[in-house]
């Protein structure tokens, strides 16, 4: 079999908020606009994967946050509706999709033998986290491939930014080794915010983009710091800031997703493409692809 | 007469429900549960009030008003303990009755009532052992992750302003762990114990302190609990803030804990609150003890100009709550 490759990897943030205003027919409630500048983002995204063969996508989600471990999705098939226990009133979604048991199970069984705690979740009632879901609809909504769903470990929290970061490094390697083993071509994705600040309350209509902005421009200087070096090719150096933008920031890459998505591509040494960066509830987001193949870095 | 009828801390752990024979502790917690199941039966109690740690939010303090939320419910952590359901009897009426007196003291809150809506399992333990037969309608609050004392004080102060304005007997319940560090590595059932001794100290202290019914004294220890015995996933320890405002801020209760026993590491009580004719003593209180929530005073960047010391440099701070929207 031939070597599988990561064909490209994506920073891809979950807020539901561009579920919501993209008005896809599995959800719920229903927008008038809003946050158009990260969902063209997405619009751009997606134009890039069309042209791409790729058999998986792999997400690494802060939602699904586990204490004990890594673990992975075990079951084929998923069927039900998802409810953002934050935003409820935005996000509603009814999802079908498929896992690939096996490439899924091939990560579990490289992490372990490197020593990481891991475990398969084989409950088939099990809800599949929104971060897993939102990042995989906006950037494949047809939903005709695979997934491998990955969750976030937590037990850095325990000690600090750091100890996430080893640890997300290991299981990016693990990643990585399986893929290529499996002779599949996959999609990352890393699927975080950075600057993770938000407001506290809602305005009544969520979409009213008036009310929109960064929720302090220490956050802004930050996350445009860590595009600055995403933009340039420079990805160890902003690896080795992560973790004091994840304190200084409350960045969403304490889940270790994006520590993750740059171990798993071998810390990719020319530019991201920035698709869109824009703000959600006083968050920040960007949507961020490294082409792996644009660059012949993979086949 | 007082319309809060008692008061209890359960853990929200999902063994004592789905697991309790695999370890001697587990099933003390699940006796536990039993026994407070009873107690509460036995107090006329109308209407519970569970306030979980469980349940975090962001957008202000959310409240539970679907009236019959049913679903199948599967742990993120702990899935291979099998799947739970559920179908429970929320009280729309008084959630409702909970945001306006929110709104009533500068709170931000709104209901949330949308079936299949990830009801956590911390609550999905407290009302399947505490109320398996939802005798009792209940209503759930989230947990306000950037909320700090203020701002809990007052929640609780407002969800018992509800409770008088309604004319309501109600047992409030704080689903929290004392002492939170769990093990990061997979642990025999066998072998489960408090992860540290430091922690189980202060959950000891903390339990005493409870067993004489000094609430109000336990709620300004929060914050050193949070310090000492606390794993900082969150701002700070604040159950017992919003239970004793819930409770009417005082030292008059009996206290008892009915177990105290690990689960995964973690410092797991029962523990019940009851009123009583005469307090234990009191601490000196040196927090305040706010009436009205104004939001967090921005000293980042604030408009006051501080004269003595130039602006602050706000490119390196936090933000904090009252921005914007
Ligand atoms: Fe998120």
């Amino acid at each position: 079999m031939s070597s599988g490759s990561i064909v490209t990897g994506v920073l891809a943030p979950h807020p539901p908020h561009l579920i919501y205003a993209e008005n896809p027919e599995q959800n719920e409630p229903q927008a008038e606009c809003g946050w158009e500048g990260l969902r063209w983002g997405y619009e751009r995204l997606r134009r890039n994967l069309s042209k791409k063969d790729f058999d998986v996508l792999v997400v690494y989600s802060p939602h699904w946050a586990t204490m004990v471990g890594t673990h992975f999705l075990g079951v084929p098939h998923f069927k039900s509706v998802s409810v953002d226990p934050i935003f409820p009133n935005l996000f509603r979604f009814h999802y079908e999709l498929d896992v690939d048991v096996e490439l899924s199970q091939a990560i579990h069984d490289e992490a372990a033998s490197q020593g990481m705690v891991t475990k398969m979740m084989t409950n088939p009632d099990f809800r599949v986290d929104y971060g897993t879901i939102i990042s995989c609809h906006l950037s494949h909504p047809a939903w005709d491939k695979p997934i491998v769903a990955i969750s976030s470990n937590r037990a850095a929290r325990m000690f600090n930014n750091d100890y996430m970061q080893v640890n997300a490094i290991k299981l990016g390697q693990a990643t990585r080794k399986a893929i290529e083993k499996s002779g599949k071509r996959a999609i990352l994705l890393a699927s975080n915010s950075l600057s993770h600040r938000h407001f506290v309350t809602e305005p009544p209509l969520p979409e009213d983009m008036s009310k929109e902005h960064i929720s302090h421009h220490g956050q802004y200087l930050w996350d445009m710091r860590m595009l600055e070096l995403m933009r340039a090719g420079r990805s160890k150096e902003m690896l080795d800031i992560l973790p004091d933008f994840t304190e200084q920031t409350v960045a969403e890459t304490d889940s270790g997703a994006l520590s993750w998505l740059m171990s798993a591509m071998d810390y990719p040494d020319y530019a991201a493409e920035v698709h869109a960066y824009g703000t959600v509830i006083g968050t920040g987001n960007a949507v961020v692809e490294w082409d792996a193949q644009s660059q012949g870095v993979t086949p | 007469m007082s319309h809060v009828a008692g008061g209890w801390l359960v853990p929200g752990m999902p063994h004592p429900l789905m697991c309790p024979e695999r370890n001697a502790g587990w099933n003390k917690i699940r006796q536990a549960f039993d026994q407070a199941r009873k107690e509460i039966e036995q107090s006329d109690a109308d209407l519970l009030v569970i306030y979980s740690t469980f349940w975090p939010s962001i957008i202000g303090h959310q409240i539970q008003a679907l009236a019959e939320p049913k679903w199948t419910h599967v742990d993120e952590e702990w899935h291979e303990l099998g799947s739970i359901d559920y179908e429970f009897k929320i009280d729309a009426h008084f959630a409702e009755s909970i945001r306006a007196a929110c709104q009533k003291r500068g709170l931000h809150a709104r209901t949330v009532a949308y079936q299949g809506f990830p009801i956590d399992t911390g609550s999905i333990v407290a009302l399947k052992l505490l109320n398996p037969d939802n005798k009792i309608p209940a209503v759930i609050l989230s947990s306000n992750v950037y909320s700090d004392r203020a701002e809990t004080i007052v929640f609780g102060k407002a969800c018992h302003d509800a409770v008088k304005e309604e004319g309501r007997k109600a047992v409030g319940i704080a689903v929290s762990a004392l002492s939170n560090r769990l093990f990061t590595e997979i642990v025999a059932d066998d072998q489960d114990h408090i992860h540290s001794l430091k922690d189980d100290e202060w959950n000891q202290k903390y339990l005493e302190f409870l067993n004489l019914g000094r609430l109000e004294d336990v709620s300004q220890l929060s914050r050193q609990f949070h310090r000492e015995a606390r794993v900082h996933k969150v701002s700070n320890f604040k159950p017992f803030w919003w239970l004793s405002a819930f409770m009417g801020q005082h030292n008059r209760y009996q206290g008892k804990t009915l177990a105290y026993e690990p689960i995964y590491g973690t410092g797991a009580a029962v523990v019940g609150l009851w009123p009583a004719e005469s307090a234990a003593r009191d601490l000196e209180y040196d927090e305040n003890d706010p009436e009205q929530y104004e939001g967090d005073r921005n000293v980042l960047s604030s408009s006051q100009q501080n004269s003595d010391f130039g602006g602050p440099d706000v490119a390196d701070g936090y933000p904090n709550g009252k921005d914007g929207i």
